[in-house]
This record gives structure tokens, sequence and C-alpha cells, in this order.
């Protein structure tokens, strides 16, 4: 009778969108992307207005594209997340195909802001770094061959995915960014651990990393000068490193003060690579603890989530982007505290860079959708081991 | 290893039977494979999942207890990276021997500019030449306008020019600190302490080294940081330097002379208690070389060590002395002296006639040349210059001053007999008047040689014995008698029993022979004569004392009554108590008067 009155309630098949994304999502990891970004945010104000007034603009020009691009990461964050697995894989593999063109024609179209690296495209208003958002195509694509590789007469995955990944190193290579290729080879090589790859061929891909470091190390002067600044002892307090380990120290436990810190005025890269000085200068220790907690949260309850997953293309996904995202955290601030060399990275979420904060928020955004609580088969878990069929 | 296989006979035989198709068998056993495989497969990931958790934890906790332990370290001042030698600041000061300082560093500053942040070049320039007038307008523009990022203006600076240039305020100008040496009292010592300036120079530092004097020949010591700052203490006295130099000064002026060296030397122990040479300069601004004339006229030329003359009748001495030495004669011996003496071409004659004969003794006293060549033929060429060698007149003093070795005695090329007996009485060898006070101190301090030293000593030098004590009175009563009663007689200080020999060398003309008009007029002296502490040696270049109808150039008349004021002036400040001597022979000697 209502029916017949009011007209039919529409019917929904299974639980409605929002409510099961809001049920399922990893909702620590992704408070903690959101507190990154707004620390991003708090430490643009501070690191810059530099910048800013080096060329000429308004002292919070960058913050306001930083939240320009960071709202539109953290939508994109929230839409990719609500995807299902097998449409992520879908437009990431896509997306994959896009970004891999792009950075094959980087020598031909592309620029290198005077920096000696070509590695963005100029659009005008703003810049594009096609590795940036190659990286979780990759990881997806990876993923998937590896597991179709488990799948009965499925192709050879990890093979297949090892040449996509060689080829995507020397494109990175030619520009130079020994950085983001390193990361992709370390991002390959931790989905084939956990794909299961033999030790004895881990180790032989430690040394072959090895050695391909010795022989960039001989062959390109910008990498040289890079290791061989990281390995002399005393840190020439002139340099980047220099100012920032000095800044690590100025800032103590509590920090100097909000606004008081000086190593943004000396360092050009203060707003990106080495925002983490910024950062331990003005709000101290603390703030850089809370940054690692942050990071380390995010990836290591991702793995921990992954660790239940069933199906192997959403493990071996979910555990490259994680990996890289937190890989990347860590080369960050390595560097910051002489623990690395010299590489040029930003910290996700809180550098500034617009290609680095869409790209990031793709990536986690994928990462949310693969660690979305899923029925398990806990029940087959429960009786795994003992004896079934 | 047993393998399973996928379609076993027993089931596909028993399903044929049954009519069902066997495909589905096989089907079933790759489904329960896979599954088997990819529980395998899951297990292993997810330890290995759990591993990369742990690693990355522990990563993230590295780097959080790195930046833990960079932040409790404390910041230090952004530093240049410091070189494997850096420039190390911090010279020793030099003292003298009761601790007066002779040199020692102030903090100051130096200017220089970096002409890419200056506002206002030319505006600065002009200030600049305000403060500095020395400073060439053209030339700084150029270098403010032109490519350089970097240049010197002044290398110290007074506090005064500081603020001055400081309320300029202009960008560009930089002040870096300098260790400046110091020589607090300006011209005394000129010499000997010599000067330094500025080695390898940075911003932040410069080093300061030794140009010349002992600052050079102690560079390194003055430098080495494990002295700890510990002074360089020289045998100097600073009231008898400063004495002396005021005494030879009057004296040079007075004589008309163009230069004078006076050389103080504690006959026991070699020190050097002062030594003079004028004209001389200030080290704080030490001047350059002459280009052009004559290096020995130059005020940085030290008369007392690298100028060597003939140093004249003050040779005669030691002819004697080794002939006493050797047993030839006694100081009653009688000498021909009928002058003039012919040899060959050459003929040697004396100041005066002094009749057919004197005595030993007398031939010192009236400082004949003719006695002393007779006395040397004796001898022989061979023995004088072994004597003259075991004195230190054939090789250039050791003394601690980096020009020692450019006071090489002219020696004659060949050592003939007519050499032989020239060189008896000063001429045909040049030497040194620091030479000569070795020569005298180690003749007269009982016979044992000393080496010059500007370092203080703590005992007497025992060097090999050179004649024996007996001669060394038996000379020091000749060279007493001079003064007493020949030709040092305006030399005789009372108390303190000066002996002494003059000496009046006519200069050599560069071309070859003598000068009629230019002498070198020299006092070797000792006091007191019957027990000698001290040895003085003075010389005046070119004097001329003007009081009398002639102008007077012997040593008599130019060199004893200086060397006398200098001895008066200086023995109470070296302690020296005015004494009777002792014997009636002073009495006699002063009744004759």
């Amino acid at each position: 009778m209502t029916e017949m009155v009011y007209g039919t309630a529409p019917v929904s098949h299974g639980e409605p969108i929002l409510p099961r994304w809001w049920r399922t999502i990893d909702k620590w990891s992704m408070s903690c992307i959101l507190l990154l970004f707004g620390i991003g945010l708090l430490l643009g104000l501070a690191a810059s207005p530099p910048l800013a007034a080096r060329n000429g603009l308004d002292p919070f020009h960058y913050v306001q594209r930083q939240m320009f691009f960071g709202g539109t990461a953290m939508i994109v964050m929230v839409f990719a997340s609500m995807m299902r697995p097998s449409l992520v894989r879908r437009l990431a593999v896509l997306g994959f195909v896009v970004t891999f063109v792009a950075l094959a024609l980087l020598p031909i179209l592309g620029t290198d802001f005077g920096k000696g690296a070509v590695r963005w495209y100029s659009l005008g208003f703003a810049s594009i770094q096609p590795s940036e958002f190659l990286k979780p195509g990759f990881v997806v694509l990876a993923a998937w061959l590896m597991a179709s590789s488990a799948d009965a007469a499925g192709p050879p995955g990890k093979s297949l995915s090892f040449a996509l990944t060689l080829v995507i190193v020397g494109f990175l290579a030619m520009q130079p960014d020994f950085g983001q290729s390193l990361l992709v080879l370390f991002g390959w090589g931790v989905m084939y651990f956990v794909a299961g790859a033999p030790i004895t061929l881990l180790v032989c891909i430690a040394g072959l990393v090895v050695v391909g470091g010795f022989v960039a190390y001989s062959g390109s002067e910008h990498f040289a000068r890079r290791i061989d600044g990281f390995l002399s002892p005393d840190v020439d307090p002139t340099t980047q490193l220099g100012y920032a380990t000095n800044a690590i120290r100025e800032g103590g436990f509590l920090g100097v003060g909000v606004g008081e810190g000086q190593v943004k005025w000396s360092l050009p890269d203060a707003h990106t690579d080495f925002i983490i000085a910024v950062a331990a200068e003005e709000y101290g220790l603390i703030m850089v603890l809370v940054i690692i907690a942050l990071y380390a949260t995010i990836v290591v309850r991702s793995l921990m989530r992954l660790m239940r997953e069933r199906d192997p293309f959403i493990r071996l996904a979910g555990t490259g982007l994680a990996c890289m995202f937190g890989t990347q955290a860590m080369i960050n601030m390595g560097v910051a505290v002489r623990l690395l060399p010299a590489k040029g990275m930003t910290l996700p979420f809180v550098s500034y860079g617009g290609s680095s904060l869409v790209a990031g928020g793709i990536a986690v955004g994928m990462l949310l959708a693969f660690t979305r609580t899923r029925p398990q088969g806990e029940m087959s878990d429960i009786f795994r081991g003992r004896g079934r069929g | 290893m047993i393998r399973t296989p996928l379609r076993p006979l027993a089931r596909i035989l028993r399903a044929r039977q049954s009519g069902e198709n066997p495909d589905s068998i096989e089907q079933e056993n790759v489904r329960v494979r896979a599954e088997a495989a990819a529980a395998r497969t899951r297990a292993q990931s997810e330890r290995r999942l759990f591993v990369m958790g742990v690693a990355f934890f522990c990563a993230f906790s590295v780097i959080g207890a790195r930046m833990g332990l960079l932040a409790a370290s404390e910041a230090a001042e952004p530093q240049a990276r410091s070189t494997a030698n850096a420039i190390l600041a911090g010279r020793a000061d030099i003292v003298d021997r009761h601790g007066r300082v002779l040199a020692t560093n102030l903090q100051t500053h130096s200017l220089y500019a970096q002409p890419q942040n200056m506002v206002d070049p030319e505006g600065v320039v002009d200030e600049l030449l305000k403060i500095f007038p020395d400073l060439e307008r053209e030339r700084l523009i150029k270098d403010f306008t032109g490519k350089r990022k970097f240049l010197w203006i002044k290398k110290k600076l007074s506090p005064e020019q500081m603020q001055a240039v400081h309320d300029i305020g202009d960008p560009g100008l930089l002040f870096g600190p300098r260790e400046m040496r110091l020589y607090p009292n300006g011209k005394l010592a000129a010499h000997i302490l010599g000067g330094a300036s500025f080695g390898r120079e940075g911003v932040h530092a410069a080093e300061v080294i030794g140009v010349a004097g002992v600052e050079k020949a102690f560079d390194a010591d003055l430098r080495d940081p494990a002295r700890n700052g510990a002074p360089l203490e020289l045998s100097l006295d600073l009231t008898v330097q400063s004495t002396m130099r005021e005494i030879l000064y009057g004296g040079m002026t007075i004589m008309n002379a163009k230069g004078a060296a006076a050389v103080m030397m504690d006959v026991h122990t070699g020190e050097l208690i002062g030594m003079v040479s004028l004209p001389d300069f200030d080290p704080n601004d030490r001047p350059r070389p002459l280009t052009e004339g004559d290096q020995s006229d130059s005020p940085i030329f030290n008369r007392a060590v690298q100028g060597v003359y003939e140093l004249g009748s003050t040779f005669k001495i030691f002819t004697v002395a080794q002939a006493l030495e050797l047993g030839l004669l006694n100081p009653e011996t009688s000498i021909n002296t009928k002058s003039p003496m012919a040899w060959g071409r050459f003929k040697i004659r004396d100041f005066s006639n002094y009749g057919p004969e004197l005595s030993v003794t007398d031939v010192i006293v009236k400082s004949s040349n003719v006695g002393t060549a007779r006395i040397a033929q004796q001898i022989g060429g061979k023995r004088q210059r072994e004597f003259l060698g075991e004195l230190g007149f054939l090789e250039p003093t050791s003394v601690e001053m980096i020009e020692a070795p450019t006071g090489r005695p002219l020696l004659p090329p060949k050592w003939s007999e007519i050499s032989t007996m020239t060189i008896s009485y000063g001429h045909g060898l040049s030497s040194s008047p620091l030479h000569l006070a070795v020569g005298y101190a180690s003749l007269l301090n009982g016979g044992t040689r000393v080496t010059p030293t500007l370092l203080k000593q703590t005992g007497p030098q025992n060097g090999p014995r050179i004649v024996s004590e007996r001669t060394s009175a038996q000379a020091r009563e000749m060279l007493r008698a001079v003064v007493t009663r020949g030709t040092a007689s305006f030399g005789d200080v009372e108390g303190y029993a000066v002996g002494g020999k003059t000496g009046t060398a006519d200069k050599p003309k560069p071309r070859g022979g003598y000068y009629k008009d230019k002498v070198i007029s020299t006092f070797a002296s000792v006091f007191p004569a019957h027990d000698p502490k001290y040895v003085l040696i003075l010389t005046l270049d070119e004097p001329e004392e003007r009081s009398g109808q002639k102008p007077r150039r012997t040593a008599g008349w130019t060199a004893v009554p200086v060397a006398a004021e200098m001895i008066r002036r200086t023995a109470p400040l070296m302690g020296l108590r005015p004494a009777v001597e002792p014997g009636a022979k002073a009495e006699l000697v002063k009744a004759k008067h």
C-alpha cells in the first residue's frame, strides 16, 4: 500500500558505497595522510616565503598553490580509495601507458628548468613530472603481471615485469634521475620479494645494484659529486647538507619557534628536499618525530593489513605502493640526517610540489583502496593447515 | 620426489566406467593444486610482509634516533671546512734577557671588499679616500665596478680606521680578523728582530711569517704550536740596547759619519747584550730593499753582522798575541820599527815615525804598522791563517740571524807574504764588527773560543782554548796601556779599566786603491781589563772630527770618545761597579797625567 501511495523505494543491491567505504577503509592510515598534508601546509607557511620573496611573489603564493594541489590530491585520493581493486587496476594500467609514453618523450619535449636534468613538462601555469605519476601505475602493472604468473597457464609475469622495470630505469637514468630509478627498482624488488623470490636471486640483485651504483659513480659526475660529499667526514657547512644538519641542531628538542628559523633563507631547496630541516629547526625534534611516526604508521599498518590479504595482486600492488611511499620519505629524511647520500627526493605530502602531491594522492588512494577490509576467507584460515581437501 | 598425476588412472577408469567426463577430474586436481600453491605463497608472503614491516619500523626508528642525536648535539657556528694545514695564528713573543717584550702580537683587522655587494661603489671610494689618503681613486673605482668579486684594501687597520670604515656602512666592505706582529720599541734592535709579514692569507686569519733577523731564523720555532706561547728569550738587554743606540746615534752625528755599528758581547758566554747598526729602520714598517745603488747603504743593512770592512790596527793585537803564544817574543822584546819598511815594491809606513825600535808593548800602544809587519813575518802566513781561522775570521759568524751567512769575510786570493804583513795590521782582510767582537772576546776572556749568540745563556761557554791564560792577560795589559798612554787615551773611563785598540783603515775604492779621505774608524775594547766582562766594538763609517783646523779621522779622535761614553753609560746598566784598578801601576799612570 505504502509503495502504491509514495512510489517504490529504490532498491539497492548490496551495501551503499559511502557507508561501505567508511566501514572498510583504513581510517588510521587515512588520518595520518591528512595529518601529513596538514603539517605540509604548516611547514609551507614557514619554508616557502623566502622562495616567494626571491621570485617576487606574494609571500604565501606557494602555500596557496600547495593548498590547491593538496586539495586536488585529497579528492583524488578519496575517489581512488573508493574504487574496487579491479577498477583501480584497469585505470592504473591505462595511466601507466600514458605516463610511460610521456616519460619516453621527455628528452624531446621536456625541460630541465636549468637544473641539469630533463624531468619536467612545462605547461605554463604548472609543470608536470611524469616520473611521479608513472610510479603508482608501474607498481600496479608489475603487481598484476607477477600475480598472474601464479595463475594456471598465466604469462611469465615476473620476467616481463622485470624487463619493464629495466626499461623504465633506463629512461629515468637518461634524465638523469638516479633517485627515482632506484626507487622504481626498489619497488619492483619489494614486490618480487613478497611474491616469493628465491633468496639467492635477491642476493644477486643486491649485488647488481651495487655494481650499477659503482658504474654510475664512475660514469656520472653529477652522481659522483654527491657521493663524495657524503663520504667526506666533514660536512662543509656551506653546502645544503651542512645547513640542514646545522638547522636540526639549532632546533634542538623544542625548536627555535614558529617563523624564527634561519635555514630556509639559506637553502634553495628548503621547501622541497630539505623541508624536514625547516621542521626540525622551527618545531624541534618533537615535530620531526611526529612526522616520522606518521609515515611509519602508514607503512607498517598498510603492510600488516596486506598480510591478511588473500588476493595476490592486491597484496603485491599494496606492498609496492606502501613501500615506495615509505622509502621515499625515508630517503628524504635520511639525507637530512646524513644517513644517506644527498639525493633530491621529496617528502611525500609534506614537500611543496604539484606533481609530487597529486601523484602521491593517487598512489595513497590506491593503497587505501587495496588495504580496505574485505572478506578474506577467515574461516578457511582457521582450518588452514588442518588437512583440508 | 613422488609426482602426483593430474589424471590418476584409477579414478579415470572408474569415471569412464560410470560414464562421467574424466576431464573434470583433471580440472579438479589442477584447481586443488593451484589453491594449495596459493595458500603456500600466501603463508610465505605473510611472513615476508611481516619482515618488511619490521624492517621499515626499524629504519624509521633509526632515522628518528639519528634526528634525536643531532638535535641533542650542539649547533656549531658555520665555519669553512678545515683544511689539512689550517692557518695557525699565535706566534710566540720575543723578549729580552729580562723578559721585556721586543716583539708581540696584536689583534687587528684587515679590510677587504666584495664589490658585488656594494651599494654605491663611487661613494665608498670617496669615503675610503678620506680615511686612507694613500689609496688610488681611479684604481679603486675600476676594481669596485669591474668583475672582481674580492679584493684586499688594507692589511692592517687601526681601531679608529676600522670604526671610520664601519661608519661608511656599505655591505661590500668587510673586516677579517688579523694577528699582526708588533715591535713596541720601534727602531730598537730593528736589525736583530728583522720583521714579519703575512704569509698565506685567508679572510679569517693570516699566517705571520718572519722575513728577516731572528724572526726568520727562528720562524718555524716561533710558529710551533708546541711552544704553547713560551716567548723566545734573547740575550739582548733592552736598556743597554737603547743606550747604545742613543749614544751611537749621537756619536755618528757629531763625528759626521754616514753609518755606525756597535757590538756589546759578554766575553764568557758569547751573548750579544746589544748590537746596533745605524742607520736603522722601524721593523713595524720594514722598508723594501734598495732597487739601485749600494745595498750596504740601505737602512736594512746590518753593518754589525753583514758589513765586512778592513778593520785596521785592531788586528795588531792578534798578531802580537800569537807571537807571544808561540814564544817568539815577550812584551819587552825590541822590534825594528824603522819606517818606511820596504818589501819588494811595497812600502809599509807608520802614521808617524816612531824611531828605530820599540818594545812589543809599544808597538801596540803606538800602533806601529812596521813593527807588527815584522812580527807577522816571524810568524809566517800559514800559522797566521790558522790562528785567524781559530778565531773565526775565515768563516761567516754563526749568530742566529738569517743574515749571518751573508757576512762572509773577504780574504786575499792568495795568502802571500805581503798579505800576511798587511793582514797583521788589519788590511787585506775584511770582516764584520761581530767577527772582531768574537775575536777579542775569545782572545781576552782567558783564551777560550766563544761563539756569538743572540739567545740567553745560562753559563759561560767552555770553547776550545786559543791562547794561554798568560798570553790573554798580557794582551789585556797591552790594550789597557793603549788606553792609558796610547792612541786611545780618550777611551779611559774611570773605574772601568777600559782596554782597547784603535783601528783606522782607509776605505778601499770600488775600482781598487784606497781613498785618502775616507776611513773606517774602529775601537775594539774590553772592560774591565783586569777581569774582563764585556767586549765592545764600535765602528764609524767615514767619520770626520771637524773641531780642529784639519778634519781628524783617526779612531782615537772619532770612535774612541763615543765608545768611552757608551761604556760609561752602559757598564752600570749591566751591573758593573766602578772599581779602583789593582796595583800601583794605575796610580803611576795617573801621576803622569
